[in-house]
C-alpha cells in the first residue's frame, strides 16, 4: 500500500461514479477539473527516489494546467455560449449508469488480475482504475448527447490511459506524455470550436442528430 | 543508372512544380509539361543505351520498409518496356500541351502533376528490382492514371468511368499482393532474384497457383477478356493525349509484369503456353469483334487495344510453348513477335489516339455516325490517322506487319514438326491472327471512311478545324516511327534480340540461329516493299507531270450523279459494319430496335443498334448486383450514428482484451 497514491486513486474513481450519476453539465465539468487535479499530482508521488527532477515538476504543471484549467474553463465557456445545462435525454438513465459503473469496476479489477504484475509498481490499484477509467470515458461517449458530455468522455478515457502511463510504466519518455498532452490539447480545442458552430447553426449540440448532415 | 535517377528526379520536382500555388498558374503547367519532357528524355536515352549498350547496371538504397529495399536495375528487358513509356510519355507531353491550350490553368496543374507521377512511378515499374519497390511503383501507377481518368470529374459518366477502372485494378493488385506473398514466404526475401531461386522449387499446387495470380493480376491490367471491362470506360472517359498513354504503353506493364514474374516460376510447363494461347486468341477475336460494333471512336480503340494485347499474348503462347519443346526457333520468333508488338501497339495505338484527340478537338464529337469528310479539313491529322490504321491492321510496308509477320512465322515453324500438339498450336494461332487481322482492316475501314471521307453528317464535323502545330508533331513523328520500323525491319528485330535473350536462355549466337529462317523472307518483303513505295513515288511524280500546265476541276464526293445529294444517303461507319456485324451478332448480343423501310414508297423508317460489352452485361453486373444485395444485410449497421460507431470499436477491442487475457 502506497498511501498518497491510493488516495489519488480514490479520488479518481469517486470523481468517475459522480460523472456517471450528475445531470448538471456544469458539474461534470467541475468533476473532470478534480479529476485532472488529482492525476495531475501523480507523478510527484511516484517518483520519490532521489527527489523529482526538473522535467517531472515541468510535466506536473503542464497537466495540472492543462487537464485541471485550461480544458475545464474552454468546457464552460462552451457551456456558457450554448445555453444548456443538463443532459435532457441520455440513452441509459443515471441509476442505470451508476450500475454499469459498478459492473465497469468489476471488471476491471477482473482484467488487471488476469494482467501480468508489474514489476516495481508502487500501486496495485493503479490498473484496475485505469482501466476504469477507460471504460467510463467510453461509456460516458456512448451514453451521452450532449457534445460537451461527449468532450468530457473523451477527457476521461484520456486520464486512464494517462494514468497507466504515469504509475505503471513509470520510464515513460517524458516527451511522448508531453505529445500527449499536446495531442489531447488540440482535440479538446478542436472540440470546444465545433461545439460553438454546431450551436451556432442548429440550436442544439446533440451528437445523435448530427446524421441528419449526411448526404 | 544516373539517367534513370535524374529522369526520376525532373518528373518530382516537375510534378511539384505543377501544383505550386503561384500567381500565375500558367507557368506552373508550362513547368510541368517541360518537366515531363525533359524527364522522359532523359529516361529515353536511359532506355536507348540499355538496350544497346548491353550491360546490366543496378543500384540499391537500403529502405526502412520491412522487406524492402531501393532496389532499381537495368537490363534489356526494362529498357525495352522503357523506350515506348519514355517515348510516348514525351510526344504525349507535347501533344497535351497543344491539346490543352486555353483551359483552366489550376485543374491543369493538377492534371500535369498527375501525369508527372504517373511517368515516374512507370519507369519505376519496369526498373524495380523489389516486389515491395514493384508494388508500391504499381499502385502509384493506378491511383495516378485514375485521377487522369477522373480528370473532368465534373461529369457523371466520367466518375462512373473512374471508379470501374479504379475497382478493377485493386482486384488484380490483390492478386499480385498474394502472387509475392506466396513466394516471398518460400524466398525468405522479397528481392526479384530470389523469387528466381525459390520459384523453380514450389510445390505443384502452389506453381499453379502462382501462375493463375500473375495471369489475373497482370492481366487485369493489360486487359485479357474477361479481364478487359475497364478499358472501353476508362480511355474514353481521359483526355486523349492520356488514353494514348494508357492504352499505349501503361497496359503493356501488365506484359512485362507477366513476363518477369513468370521468369521467376521456372521453367516454363506447355501449358502456360496453352493457357496464353487462348485468353490471346480470346481477347483477340472478341476483342476486335467490339471494336467493329462501337460507334465512339476511343471506345473503338480501346476495345482493339484488347485485341493487340490478344495478339502480344498469342506471340508470348508461342514462346513459352517453343521453349517447353525446346524450340528455339520457336521461342526466339514468338518472344520477338510479341515484344516487337509490344513497341508497335505504343507506336500505332499512340498514334490512333492523339489522331483520335485531334478529331474530338476539332469537331466536339467522336461519334462516327455524325462525323464524315474531316480529310479534307484535316489533312494532317487524316494522313497520319491512315497510316497508324495501316499499320494496326498489320499490312505489309508498315511496323504491325512485322510483329505480326514473326509471330505468324514462329506458328509455322511448329507446323511443319513432327509433334502433333505443335501443329494443332501452329494451326490455332495463324487462323486466330488470320481472322483478327481481316477483322481489323474492316473496323478500322469503316473508321477511317466514317470520319474521313465522304461527307460531312452534322454541323460539327462541318466546322472542324486542323490541330494546332503542337498536337500535329507527335502525330507525324509517330507516323514516321511506324513506317521506319516498317522498311527497317530486320534492323528492328534485331533491336529486340537483346530483350529476347532476357528470356530464353541461349547465347546470342543460338538465338541468332533461331530467328535466321525468318531473317530471309522478311528481308525480301522489306525490300519488294521499298520498290513498290518507289514505283508509287514515280507515278506520283508521272502524274504531276502529266497534270502540270492543265486545269483540274473538284466536284463532290460520291454524289452518284444526284442533282442535289444530301449527306444522309451516305452509308454510315454503322452501316458500314452491319454485315459483318450480323454473322457474329449471336456472339456478342447485338441488340436492334425500329421500323424497317416497307413498301413501293415506303414512309418513315429508323433503326438504332447497339452492342453492350456481353461480359459487363451477362457477367459482371449480374455478379456485383449479387453482391451488392449480400451487402445490404450489413446496412442496418451503417446508420451514421456517431456513437454506435464508437461502440463497435470498443466492443471489438473489449473482445479482444478479453479474448488474449481470458
Amino acid at each position: 500500500m502506497n498511501l498518497p497514491i491510493d488516495s489519488v486513486m480514490l479520488v479518481l474513481v469517486v470523481t468517475n461514479l459522480l460523472l456517471l450519476g450528475l445531470s448538471q453539465l456544469r458539474s461534470c465539468v467541475h468533476a473532470v477539473a478534480v479529476q485532472g487535479f488529482a492525476l495531475g499530482l501523480l507523478p510527484l508521488l511516484v517518483r520519490q527516489s532521489g527527489g523529482p527532477t526538473v522535467w517531472t515538476l515541468l510535466v506536473v504543471l503542464v497537466t495540472i494546467g492543462l487537464k485541471g484549467v485550461v480544458f475545464p474553463k474552454l468546457l464552460q465557456e462552451a457551456l456558457r455560449d450554448a445555453d444548456v445545462r443538463r443532459e435532457k435525454r441520455p440513452h441509459v438513465g443515471y441509476t442505470m449508469s451508476m450500475v454499469m459503473g459498478f459492473v465497469a469496476l468489476a471488471g476491471a479489477a477482473w482484467l488487471s488480475s488476469r494482467l501480468p504484475a508489474f514489476s516495481g509498481s508502487p500501486s496495485t490499484l493503479a490498473a484496475p482504475v485505469s482501466f476504469f477509467m477507460i471504460f467510463v470515458g467510453l461509456f460516458i461517449i456512448l451514453s451521452r448527447n450532449h457534445a460537451v458530455n461527449q468532450i468530457v468522455g473523451y477527457l476521461v478515457l484520456e486520464n486512464g490511459i494517462y494514468v497507466f502511463g504515469v504509475v505503471l510504466l513509470h520510464e515513460l519518455p517524458l516527451l511522448v506524455e508531453m505529445g500527449v498532452l499536446l495531442d489531447a490539447f488540440a482535440a479538446v480545442f478542436v472540440m470546444g470550436v465545433a461545439v460553438y458552430h454546431i450551436n451556432s447553426e442548429f440550436d442544439h449540440v446533440d451528437v445523435d442528430q448530427l446524421d441528419k448532415l449526411k448526404g | 543508372m544516373f539517367l534513370i535517377v535524374a529522369s526520376l528526379a525532373v518528373f518530382s520536382v516537375a510534378a511539384l512544380f505543377a501544383v505550386l500555388p503561384a500567381h500565375r498558374p500558367v507557368w506552373c503547367v508550362r513547368a510541368g509539361i517541360f518537366g515531363a519532357c525533359v524527364g522522359a528524355a532523359a529516361g529515353l536515352l536511359a532506355a536507348v543505351q540499355g538496350l544497346f549498350g548491353g550491360s546490366i547496371e543496378s543500384m540499391r538504397i537500403p529502405w526502412s520498409i520491412p522487406g524492402g529495399e531501393l532496389h532499381l536495375g537495368m537490363d534489356p528487358l526494362s529498357a525495352f518496356f522503357l523506350l515506348p513509356i519514355t517515348g510516348l510519355g514525351l510526344l504525349g507531353a507535347v501533344y497535351g500541351a497543344g491539346y490543352q491550350r486555353g483551359g483552366d490553368a489550376k485543374k491543369l496543374g493538377v492534371g500535369w502533376f498527375h501525369y508527372n507521377v504517373l511517368l515516374a512511378s512507370m519507369v519505376t515499374v519496369v526498373t524495380a528490382r523489389n516486389a515491395i519497390l514493384f508494388l508500391i511503383a504499381w499502385e502509384v501507377m493506378a491511383l495516378s492514371s485514375f485521377f487522369l481518368v477522373t480528370h473532368e470529374h465534373d461529369k457523371p459518366q466520367v466518375r462512373a468511368a473512374g471508379w470501374i477502372y479504379l475497382v478493377a485494378t485493386h482486384l488484380g493488385t490483390a492478386f499480385l499482393l498474394a502472387l509475392f506473398v506466396i513466394l516471398g514466404e518460400k524466398a525468405g526475401s522479397y528481392e526479384f532474384s530470389a523469387f528466381a531461386k525459390a520459384g523453380a522449387s514450389l510445390s505443384p499446387g502452389l506453381a499453379v497457383a502462382a501462375f493463375a495470380f500473375t495471369l489475373i493480376g497482370f492481366g487485369t491490367k493489360a486487359g485479357f477478356l474477361p479481364l478487359h471491362v475497364w478499358l472501353p470506360e476508362a480511355h474514353p472517359a481521359a483526355p486523349s493525349h492520356v488514353s494514348a498513354l494508357m492504352s499505349g504503353v501503361m497496359i503493356k506493364t501488365g506484359i512485362y509484369g507477366l513476363i518477369r514474374l513468370l521468369a521467376c516460376l521456372g521453367a516454363p510447363p506447355a501449358w502456360w503456353g496453352w493457357c496464353l494461347l487462348a485468353v490471346g486468341l480470346l481477347s483477340g477475336v472478341m476483342g476486335v469483334l467490339l471494336a467493329l460494333s462501337q460507334r465512339d471512336i476511343k471506345r473503338l480503340l480501346a476495345y482493339c487495344s484488347v485485341e493487340n494485347i490478344g495478339v502480344i499474348s498469342l506471340g508470348l503462347g508461342v514462346g513459352y510453348l517453343g521453349l517447353s519443346r525446346g524450340s528455339t526457333t520457336m521461342a526466339a520468333l514468338g518472344f520477338a513477335g510479341a515484344l516487337l508488338h509490344v513497341l508497335n501497339h505504343a507506336i500505332f495505338k499512340g498514334l490512333l489516339f492523339l489522331g483520335a484527340g485531334s478529331v474530338l478537338h476539332g469537331t466536339g464529337t467522336g461519334d462516327m455516325d455524325l462525323l464524315g469528310g474531316l480529310y479534307k479539313r484535316m489533312p494532317w491529322t487524316g494522313t497520319t490517322f491512315l497510316i497508324g490504321a495501316a499499320s494496326i491492321c498489320g499490312l505489309p510496308p508498315l511496323n504491325g506487319f512485322v510483329s505480326e509477320f514473326l509471330i505468324y512465322f514462329g506458328a509455322f515453324s511448329g507446323v511443319v514438326s513432327t509433334s502433333s500438339a505443335a501443329v494443332v498450336s501452329g494451326l490455332v494461332v495463324i487462323t486466330g491472327l488470320a481472322l483478327i487481322g481481316g477483322i481489323a482492316s474492316a473496323t478500322f475501314a469503316k473508321a477511317f471512311g466514317g470520319i474521313f471521307l465522304g461527307e460531312p453528317r452534322s454541323d460539327q464535323a462541318l466546322h472542324a478545324h486542323e490541330a494546332n502545330g503542337l498536337m500535329r508533331w507527335p502525330m507525324v513523328a509517330l507516323a514516321a516511327c511506324c513506317v521506319l520500323i516498317g522498311f527497317l525491319a530486320p534492323l528492328a528485330v534485331r533491336a529486340v534480340l537483346p530483350a529476347v535473350g532476357m528470356i530464353v536462355p541461349v547465347s546470342s549466337d543460338a538465338l541468332d540461329a533461331g530467328i535466321a529462317p525468318a531473317m530471309e523472307p522478311l528481308g525480301w518483303i522489306t525490300a519488294g516493299c521499298a520498290a513498290f513505295a518507289a514505283l508509287v513515288a514515280l507515278l506520283a511524280l508521272l502524274r504531276l507531270r502529266l497534270l502540270s500546265g492543265r486545269t483540274v476541276g473538284e466536284t463532290g464526293t460520291w454524289d452518284c450523279g444526284y442533282a442535289r445529294p444530301t449527306a444522309r444517303m451516305q452509308y454510315t461507319a454503322s452501316s458500314f459494319g452491319q454485315p459483318l456485324m450480323a454473322v457474329f451478332a449471336g456472339l456478342l448480343g447485338t441488340g436492334g430496335t425500329g421500323t424497317a423501310p416497307r413498301g413501293i414508297f415506303p414512309a418513315k423508317a429508323s433503326h438504332t443498334s447497339e452492342t453492350p460489352d456481353p461480359f459487363r452485361s451477362r457477367f459482371y453486373d449480374p455478379l456485383f448486383l449479387r453482391t451488392l444485395g449480400l451487402l445490404a444485410l450489413f446496412r442496418g449497421a451503417q446508420h451514421g450514428r456517431v456513437q454506435m460507431y464508437v461502440l463497435y470499436v470498443a466492443l471489438t477491442l473489449i473482445a479482444f482484451l478479453i479474448f488474449s487475457l481470458g
